[in-house]
């Protein structure tokens, strides 16, 4: 029997869903489809299938590399960072956007009190708890919020917890629409954490809490791994703002929150 | 730079996805990949075949991925609580996302061995030899995990039965 004549089998089926098939077998499983619509069905829901998952989990190849891993790659010496969560400062690095200097890059842990004096502590500290609320809170699905956007008293709760004037920003100019928000432990007391989603899914935190002993730093940022966070420290609230964004779109939502939130 | 360092430069985005599947966690999965990445350059060697680069690469990956899940059974005082979260479509996915949470769960409920075949041939487009080259498994069994893994989640995307219309392999 020659090769175009042969009764086709089920290697070949997926073979042809995959583009891997026998160009000398296009022609006979072509046939066989065009008389077998059930499998022709079939095979069409596996393409289909496989578009979505592709779609769905690629994204890695449209990041950036990190350097690390590049480092790695041709073979140099790649320091491993530091985990943001279990040892806080020394995975960041710290971005100060100073009034008037233009921006400068430090280690945070080497030495804290230039990018802020008397703050990085109470700096870092909100960054952690903002990062871990925002780790454990944005991937909940039924209950991402503990009382809904939509809920009155939502403002004045959250307020009479952490015992200051609280307001939730308005970011629908970016696109997050507000979720709600829920009362976490701060340091010393309570905090409160604002959740926005946009379009896409994609979730940003914003934690305030009132624990800044009156002081003010400039705007940091610290990102890890996919997650972005600028925080800042205006004398009566501490803020923090995390989300999966790259650091301009984050700078950009921080700086709104900043204005809308000015003391 | 040499020709090894600029192929495996390249093969950094497939190798980030695929250590995400298999740890789930993206800062843990970019630690497997440098382990990964070192370990190829001490071994660069052993690698002779230059069409078979990724699965090679993914063998390598997947065998430092296993040692470590060994080594770590063997403490469990130091198991972190692997949740096992599940996978999430990629916040830049330009699919549904009705869609894409439906199909992800499809994949979660196969076998772990059909959903592996699954992932290595319809999202990263390895080839059936070189998917059984990365588990270490002969070819049929690609074959027919593949298929069965095809028909499970067609069944459950459409809520119809499975392996409704198989066909018989013919010899």
């Amino acid at each position: 029997m020659n090769a175009a004549a042969r009764p086709v089998n089920e290697e070949e089926l997926q073979a042809w869903v995959d583009g891997w098939l026998d160009p000398a077998r296009r022609g006979a499983v072509e046939r066989f489809l065009a008389e077998n619509p059930d499998q022709a069905a079939r095979l069409g829901d596996f393409r289909r299938h496989g578009d979505i998952l592709r779609g769905s989990l690629r994204g890695p190849d449209r990041e950036p590399v990190p350097e690390r891993l590049l480092r790695a790659a041709r073979g140099g010496a790649a320091r491993r960072p530091a985990r943001w969560l279990p040892t806080a400062m020394a995975a960041m690095l710290v971005l100060t956007l100073g009034l008037g200097g233009g921006w400068t890059l430090r280690g945070a842990l080497e030495k804290p009190d230039e990018v802020a004096p008397g703050a990085g502590a109470a700096g870092g500290d909100l960054l952690v708890r903002a990062a871990a609320a925002h780790r454990v809170y944005s991937v909940e699905v039924r209950h991402p919020v503990e009382v809904r956007a939509e809920e009155a008293h939502l403002i004045a709760w959250l307020s009479k917890r952490v015992g200051t004037p609280l307001s939730a920003p308005d970011l629908r100019e970016f696109g997050f629409r507000l979720m709600g928000g829920r009362l976490l432990p701060a340091r010393d007391g309570a905090a409160a954490q604002f959740m926005y989603e946009d379009a896409a899914g994609r979730r940003i935190t914003c934690y305030i809490q009132a624990d800044t002993k009156g002081v003010e730093t400039a705007f940091r940022f610290a990102e890890e791994d996919g997650l972005a966070a600028f925080y800042w420290l205006d004398g009566a609230l501490g803020y923090a703002l995390v989300g999966p964004l790259p650091r301009e779109e984050m700078l950009g939502i921080a700086r709104a929150v900043y204005r809308q939130t000015e003391p | 730079m040499s020709d090894f360092a600029r192929r495996l430069e390249q093969e950094i985005p497939a190798l980030r996805r695929y250590a995400r599947y298999l740890l789930r966690d993206a800062e843990r999965a970019d630690d497997l990949v440098q382990d990964c990445l070192e370990r190829a350059i001490t071994k660069r060697r052993l690698w002779h075949n230059p069409d078979r680069f990724r699965p090679w690469l993914f063998a390598l990956m997947r065998n430092l991925h296993l040692n470590q899940v060994r080594w770590r059974g063997r403490r469990p005082s130091e198991v972190p609580i692997d949740t096992a979260s599940p996978l999430t479509p990629h916040p830049e996915s330009q699919v549904d996302r009705v869609q894409a949470v439906e199909a992800l769960a499809a994949l979660e409920d196969l076998e772990a061995d059909q959903r592996e075949v699954l992932i290595l041939v319809a999202v990263e487009g390895l080839q059936y030899k070189e998917v059984a080259e990365t588990l270490g498994v002969p070819l049929g069994t690609v074959m027919s995990r593949l298929s069965r893994g095809r028909e499970r989640m067609r069944a459950a995307m459409t809520g119809g039965a499975p392996g409704a219309a198989t066909l018989r392999r013919i010899k």
